[in-house]
């Protein structure tokens, strides 16, 4: 079952538009990459997610409900919006105590997530004094604290370091691969070149693009074949598709097997054929440049 | 719905200034009472009748009320400043619910802490003055009235900060309603505007801590009075916390 179902969802600020007739699919089993420049809507498309705020349209499903009628939600959705949205007079374990009460999680579940994110020495500090790192770690544990299959988590890695972020990319790797849904929002395209296999890119609260990473990257424009051949003047008329270079050719639109077969069949030679894609960054900034909220 | 209970019975009891502001409370009235009760003792020419003494070592009542309100408000800007109330709502999403758990437990909490610090005032003014006679059920009925009224007050500070959800905001708010306004709604002319003084939060809350009726209103209609006005100001954050974002 699809566990996070967006359709034609809709966020307006008086008269500013925050997110615009989003509809995708989050699936289980893979880490799902929300992608966009920073303004770009993807906080409120998951508070909405959380049932947080209301959709001014459309509608928003987990696990084929809406959030708000989830009778223990926390069993079924962790989320990490703000790590130090917390309490700071609380000790770490009363923190967490009086989230699982609510859904009626045993007090040794606290203990056991405490262990998970390495907390359970500091369980009785007080969070206030914690780092942006603990507080991180504070923040999955709570997100944990219900054992859920969908897990939703804002910018997990802004202000980390880089252990820190290592630590956050490993584990959603491992969340991911135990067949758990993982939606992780980010603005920074490197870190999810990392840990995505699946991506919504949104922009000026639209949606620009959903799809495996793979094809992200491959349905750049900038992605194309590189062909190398002693007879390089024949290839290119028979391929006709292409930009000539000094030494090579340089075809898009057509995928290196198609390129393959023509001059197999004509019986020319090869010297190369590569596909050559851009980085995830370069396709990002490309699909995302018109949809830049602030542009130096 | 026991479950919310049990997470802001944690909540309260996790955090200082929840803790110090019962604290505080607590303090006020008894301090009150042994202050009032010395200083009515002292100016009297001979002892010092029960009733006036149930009456005087309740004076604390008012400062106190300032000290529930803010623990009142406390208990929901507090998530609000912090952010906190947004994990507080994925955990318990239907707001309602949330927002009943925070009433029952802190006027629990609330009732037994003035109700004791309420007796413990009587009994110090007691102990001080050393009236001739004292009547047990007038004692009864006057710390009961002080405990009613003081869980009032944290009700109606929770409704305020509900409704503001900014601490120093709702804290001035309840501030102006509790101590401030009634005050000068005494000051309003003619008979509307003696009956506007007489209906005003605690200048109708109040007679149920001195036992006293004034105009129409005797204790207990005028506690009811002052529960109308807290009902308004718990329902307006109600209504609102369901329409807001979180």
């Amino acid at each position: 079952m699809t566990a996070i179902r967006a359709t034609h969802l809709s966020k307006r600020y008086g008269g500013t538009v925050a997110v615009a007739d989003l509809s995708f699919d989050v699936e289980p089993g893979q880490v799902t990459g929300f992608l966009g420049p920073n303004g770009a809507g993807k906080s409120t498309t998951m508070r909405m997610i959380l049932g947080l705020d209301h959709p001014s349209g459309g509608s928003v499903l987990v696990d084929g409900r809406p959030y708000g009628e989830l009778r223990h939600p926390l069993r079924k959705v962790g989320a990490l919006l703000d790590a130090k949205a917390v309490h700071g007079g609380r000790s770490a374990r009363n923190h967490l105590l009086a989230i699982a009460q609510t859904n009626g999680i045993p007090a040794s579940r606290v203990e056991e997530v405490l262990e998970v994110v390495g907390l359970a020495k500091v369980a009785k500090r007080r969070v206030g004094g914690f780092s942006l790192g603990m507080s991180q770690r504070l923040g999955i544990a709570a997100a944990l604290l219900g054992d859920p299959e969908i897990l939703l988590f804002d910018e997990p890695v802004n202000g980390l370091d880089p252990d820190g972020i290592l630590w956050i990319r490993t584990f959603m790797r491992k969340l991911a691969a135990e067949g758990r849904t993982v939606f992780v929002s980010s603005h920074l395209m490197s870190e999810m070149a990392q840990t995505a296999d699946h991506l919504v890119v949104i922009g000026k609260g639209a949606l620009i693009a959903d799809t495996s990473m793979s094809e992200f990257i491959g349905r750049s424009s900038q992605s194309y074949v590189r062909v190398r051949s002693p007879r390089l003047a024949e290839v290119a008329d028979l391929i006709r598709v292409g930009d000539l270079h000094a030494d090579h050719l340089r075809v898009t639109g057509v995928t290196p097997l198609e390129i393959g077969t023509i001059t197999a069949r004509a019986g020319l030679p090869l010297e190369e054929l590569t596909l050559v894609q851009p980085s995830l960054e370069a396709a990002y900034m490309e699909l995302t440049k018109d949809s830049l909220e602030y542009s130096s | 719905m026991i479950d919310v209970f049990r997470s802001e019975w944690t909540k309260i009891r996790s955090v200082r200034s929840t803790v110090w502001t019962l604290a505080v409370t607590a303090v006020l009235m008894l301090g009150f009472s042994a202050l009032v009760s010395v200083a009515a003792k002292n100016m009297a020419n001979g002892p010092v009748p029960g009733s006036q003494v149930i009456v005087s070592s309740l004076t604390g009542a008012m400062m106190a009320s300032i000290a529930m309100a803010t623990l009142g408000v406390l208990v929901i800007s507090s998530e609000y400043r912090t952010g906190g109330i947004r994990t507080s709502l994925m955990a318990v999403p239907q707001r309602m619910r949330l927002l009943t758990g925070k009433i029952v437990v802190l006027a629990a909490v609330s009732l037994v802490v003035c109700l004791v610090a309420s007796a413990g005032a009587v009994g110090v003014g007691v102990v001080i003055s050393q009236p001739p006679s004292v009547e047990m059920g007038e004692v009864a009925r006057a710390s009961l009235g002080s405990g009613l009224y003081l869980t009032a007050c944290g009700l109606f500070g929770l409704g305020l900060g509900t409704l503001i959800r900014h601490t120093p905001g709702a804290i001035v708010s309840a501030i102006s309603l509790i101590m401030v306004l009634p005050t000068v709604a005494s000051q309003l002319p003619g008979q509307w505007g003696r009956t506007v003084a007489e209906y005003f939060t605690t200048n109708a809350g109040l007679l149920v801590v001195s036992g006293e009726s004034r105009g129409s209103l005797g204790p207990w209609s005028g506690f009811a009075v002052y529960l109308a006005w807290v009902a308004v100001a718990v329902i307006a954050g109600a209504v609102l916390m369901r329409r807001r974002d979180a």
